[in-house]
Parts: C-alpha cells; structure tokens; sequence
C-alpha cells in the first residue's frame, strides 16, 4: 500500500500527535449512536428488573416504565426463589459445572499433549476426527444421542448432560493446543533426561504452563454450561433435577401472568453472569473471541 | 466429509512454530533428519524397553478422549443416518425400513418444509447483526470516552441465559409491555400484537436473536480492527486517503477471516434456531424452527425415523455451507491444528 520507507516519516513529522485517529462519523453522531444502542440493550432489562419489584397489583395497573412503590420489596425473589425451586436449581447447575469443567479441562489437556508432543502412527486420522466433529452441530444429532444415553441408562440423571458437556467439547481442544505450541519441548526432554515419564511430565510441567489456557475454558465452559437450555431439558425431566435454565423455564406454567415472579426469577439468573462479568471482563473478551475463532 | 483440507491450513500453523519453538520440536510430523534425532535416541539409549511403551503412551492419552468423541459424536451420526432409513418410533424394538420414504416426505410435505423458510427472517437478521456489530467495532476502535463502558454493554446479552433473555422479551413484546410503553412515550401509541400474526412474530423474534449475539460479532470485530497496526492509518492518511478508503482498503481486508468466520456461524446459527423461539412461542404462530420441529417430531410425536432423516437434511446443509466457505475463502486463518 505505502512503501516503508513513508510510514516513518510519517511517524517522526507528525510525532505523537496523530497518534490519536479521528472518528469517521463525527464525535457526536458516535455518541449518539452509541447512547441508542446502550438504550436498545438495557431497556429490557431495565424494565424488568422494575417489575421484578412490584407488587402484582402495580405490574397490573401501571405502566411497565413505572417504577416500583417500594424498592426494597423482595417478596418477588422470595416467591421465585423458593416455589421456584432455584436453590435445587443452582445446586445442580453447580453440580454439573464442577464435574463438567473438571472432566473438560482434563480431557482437553491430555488430548492436546498427546496430539501435539507425540509422533505415532493415526495421529492424522486422530486429528481429522477432532475436525470433522467441529462441523457436526450437536444440535442435530441429539434424536440419536438420546438413544445413546439412553443404552447407558443415564436419562433423567445429571451424569447425562456432564457427559455430553465432556465428550462434545472439541473447541477447549484446539485452545490447548494452541497453547500447548508455545510451551518449548526443550523443557519435556529435560524432564525426560531426569527420568520423567511422560504421565509425570504432562502432570509436573505441561499442566501448570497451561494455566492461562485453563482460565479460557472453565471461562468459556462455564458460561455456556450456566447458560445451555437444550441438552437439560432433553435429558432431564424431574422436577427435582432442574438446572436454572430449566427450573425458570418452569416458571411458564404456575406463574402464567405473574410478571413479577418471573421478572424476579430471571433477575435471579441473570445477576451471578453480570457479577462473573464485572469481575472477569478481560479474561471473557479474550475467551469468547478465542473460543468463536476456533 | 471429505474434509481433508485440514492439511492445507496445517503448513503454516507448523512453520509458524519452528520458527518460535526450539530447533528439536520441527521433526514433529515430518522425516527427522538422521543427525537431529536427539529426543527419540536418548530415550533409546536409556532403555530399549521403552520404545513399545513410547509407542502406546499417546494412546493411553488419547484413551479417554476418543472414546467419549466416538460414543457422543460418530455413533450419533451413523446411528442417526441408518434411523432415518427406516420408521422407528424411538421405543418398540420393531422397525421397518422404509428406504428414502423420510427425505421424500420432508421435501414434499409442505408443512414439514416450511420451517426452511422461517430461516430466511434469521439469515436477514443474522447480515443486520453482522453489520450492526462492524459499524459498532469500528466506531470503538477509536478513542472515546467510556469506551470499555460501551465495549460491556454491547457484549453483555451474550452472556445472558437465553430461557431469562426469553422471558424478558415476551414482556418486552406483551400487550402493554415494555415496546408498547416505550413507543407510547415517544408518542407512537399501537397496539399491534407484535407475537400476534408470523410475520410480526418472526420478525419480533429474530430481532431477539440480533439483540442476543450481536455483541459476540462486535468483540471478534474489535478484536480483529485492534490488531491492526496504527502507523498503516497514519501512512494512508499521509497518501490522501479518506475515512472510506481506509475502511475498504485497511480495515476490511484485515477483519475478512472474521466476518468470514461470522458469515458461517450466521448461516449454521439460522439454520439451527432453536431456544429463543421455543422458549417464548414454542413454535406457535408459523414460528416453528427447524430445530423445534425436529425436537417434536423426535420426543413428543415419537417419530424418530423422520425426525432424524431431518437431522441428517440439516447436517449437510451446514456441511455443504462450510465447504462452500472453506472453497471460497480458502486462505483463512483458521489454523486448526
């Protein structure tokens, strides 16, 4: 485009003062855009978290804008929370997230390692395996999963959705072994001159290196397990093996009209993401961008 | 299937690092010259009893890993083509073959057929989605105040659990609700059912859906626009070129992996629909995806032979969209091993 020799010129005529580039569009129609937009994402949720406050009489009369009589009325959040059985709710969603992200990192870990610091005979044909089942939306082939889980007897049972967490997550393999490149194989082999073995050198050195890449998928893993609807509602149907996903999709029947109920069990859901995104920001952006490229 | 362009994006992922790792680690996956071997040989010289043992120490890696990948991924997908095949019902143990009678009845039933066209609203959501993300990537790419403040708020309804955001959009679109009452405040007063008839519904919905991911396609976008050195800006500008220009000639070959990468998750994502419409209309009003007909057909009708015959319909169309993309975007950055 420009030759070299251009852009530091560039670079020592204007000194830092360019450093700063203008905006296309204009600071103010930015802005606005910006402020639209911020509205389009909040209002809903706003608006919500308003009526998760109210009483059913003021959901009924007044306007969904209107803000609540009193702001300290819990009554909402006590109701979903306890007929709504969230607290089983969160426990099994806790459940699953501990032995699914465990098992993930694990097993994403050991196939990296395996993929990548080792010469054997089908490590294509291995690979290609990985591959292809990227390009397999799991969302289609659930009708035959289903029979699958079914032959090992784990339907209505949280083993099921920890399973298919586990055993379907092919993108935290290709982070670690993104990863798993940089670390310099100089450092395994002076493990192996010590008399490592390859279960120690994974365990002893290339795990505690992956740390980083560990972060991106509990991260990433985390979220979309909080978040998954599907697989639960395909595999676990008692009442008492609901996650939050399933025990607010509940909330359709019983509470019917009861807006405030069900604003505040959304509520409910919602804030422990808005807490792990505050806290995590960085590390989130990151991952989610790592984990959509793959 | 026939996806053994793997080996194309392999070459550079591997040259890239030799080049990083050190002078030992380029032997993997090709000839080692004789005088390189230094890994292999010391543990040679150690002990010879270790080279059938290092010969299977990847597999004891793989074990656990494979097997679960062959159970819930290719037993899956060959026992769903052989079901579509035939007219199980998913219980009794009789089932008849009944050849290709199931794929002659999801093109020919018009009924079965037309959830191909409620994908069409979230294919046109998907491009608004994906310029609306790019206009927003660009515009933050520069420095404004609150910035990372705006960077949140945009990225923040991914995040969200889709059975909450489903909720909070069915009282955004109730009778009275929160659109209702917003557009009254601006003096628009309507009281148009916006779930009410499916044009209305499906627009409403899709619009959902570009509320929920547009924020993933901004920060990739950013992502992307970032890595972008500043001074190129600086020299282009210096050679006369305008906002435009710089945007079509700087910006927008550097982010082309990533909307490339965008354009296909849009088109399997659309084709895929399933949570937010069956969370908030269960696929009422000419609003059943493909997905949710598909889940119906499987788990409440029972019909598992034609539920899976769709499955498979489904699995080559996002097969065919990939290799489509793979062909005509063949230089991707997508370095998969």
């Amino acid at each position: 485009m420009t030759s070299p020799d251009l852009t530091t010129a560039t670079a020592t005529v204007k000194g830092p003062r360019t450093t700063r580039r203008r905006l296309p569009v204009g600071n103010a129609l930015a802005y606005l855009s910006l402020l639209v937009a911020s509205a389009v994402v909040l209002i809903p949720l706003v608006v919500v978290f308003l009526t998760s406050l109210k009483t059913s009489e003021e959901v009924g009369d007044g306007s969904a804008l209107s803000l609540p009589g009193n702001w300290f009325n819990v009554d909402n959040y006590v109701t979903a929370f306890h007929d709504g059985k969230m607290l089983t709710a969160f426990g099994n969603t806790a459940f699953i997230l501990v032995f699914s992200i465990g098992g993930t990192v694990v097993i994403g870990s050991m196939t990296a390692y395996a993929v990548d610091r080792f010469d054997f005979r089908g490590k294509k044909l291995v690979m290609a395996g990985f591959l292809v089942a990227t390009l397999v939306p799991s969302v289609t082939t659930q009708v035959a999963t289903f029979q699958v889980i079914n032959g090992f007897g784990l339907i209505d049972t949280r083993w099921a959705p920890i399973l298919l967490y586990m055993g379907t997550d092919i993108v935290s393999v290709y982070i670690f072994l993104q990863f798993i490149r940089g670390i310099p194989v100089s450092l395994d082999e002076a493990a192996r001159l010590d008399g490592a073995n390859a279960f120690t050198i994974y365990r002893k050195i290339i795990f505690p290196l992956l740390k980083p890449a560990v972060a991106t998928v509990v991260i990433i893993k985390g979220i979309t397990t909080y978040n998954d609807f599907y697989i639960p509602f395909l595999y676990m149907h008692s009442e008492d093996l609901g996650t939050i996903s399933t025990a607010l999709f509940r909330f359709k029947g019983p509470f019917g009209a009861h807006w405030e109920a069900i604003s505040a069990g959304a509520i409910l859901v919602i804030v422990p993401t808005l807490i792990v995104f505050l806290l995590l920001q960085r590390w989130i952006y990151n991952g989610f961008a790592q984990g959509a490229t793959k | 299937m026939t996806q053994t362009t793997d080996t194309a994006p392999e070459g550079p992922a591997m040259t890239g690092r030799s080049s990083t790792d050190e002078k030992t680690g380029t032997g993997h996956g090709r000839p080692r010259p004789p005088g390189r071997r230094r890994g292999p040989t010391t543990a040679r010289a150690r002990s010879w009893r270790d080279a059938p043992l290092r010969r299977i120490t990847p597999w004891l890696f793989l074990a656990v890993p494979l097997a679960l990948l062959i159970t819930f991924t290719y037993v899956p997908v060959a026992s769903m083509i052989s079901y579509s095949f035939t007219d199980w019902d998913g219980v009794s143990p009789r089932r008849e073959n009944v050849g290709f009678d199931n794929y002659v009845r999801i093109f020919t039933r018009p009924e079965l057929f037309r959830v191909f066209f409620v994908s069409g609203y979230y294919l046109a959501a998907s491009v608004v989605q994906i310029v609306v993300a790019l206009y927003f990537a660009v515009i933050l790419s520069f420095n404004l105040r609150f910035r990372n403040f705006f960077k949140g708020i945009l990225f923040f309804p991914y995040l969200i659990n889709g059975v909450a955001i489903g909720f909070v959009f069915l009282y955004f679109f109730q009778d009275g609700g929160t659109l209702d009452s917003v557009l009254a405040w601006l003096g628009v007063s309507t009281d148009h059912p916006w779930l009410g008839d499916p044009t209305s519904a499906n627009v409403s919905l899709a619009g959902v859906s570009v509320w929920r991911f547009t924020g993933l396609n901004f920060v990739l976008f950013l992502g992307a626009i970032q890595s972008i050195p500043g001074e190129l800006y600086e020299a282009a500008e210096l050679d006369g070129a305008g906002k435009w220009k710089q945007f079509r000639h700087i910006i927008a070959p550097s982010i082309k992996p990533v909307i490339s990468l965008s354009v296909i998750l849009a088109i399997s994502g659309s084709l895929s629909v399933f949570e937010i419409p069956y969370i908030m209309t269960g696929g009422a009003t000419g609003t059943q995806t493909f997905v949710i007909q598909t889940v119906k057909l499987a788990f409440q009708f029972n019909k598992t032979g034609l539920a899976s015959a769709a499955a498979v319909v489904l699995l080559l169309i996002i097969l065919l969209v990939t290799w489509i993309q793979r062909r005509l975007v063949p230089d991707d950055k997508v370095d998969l091993v």
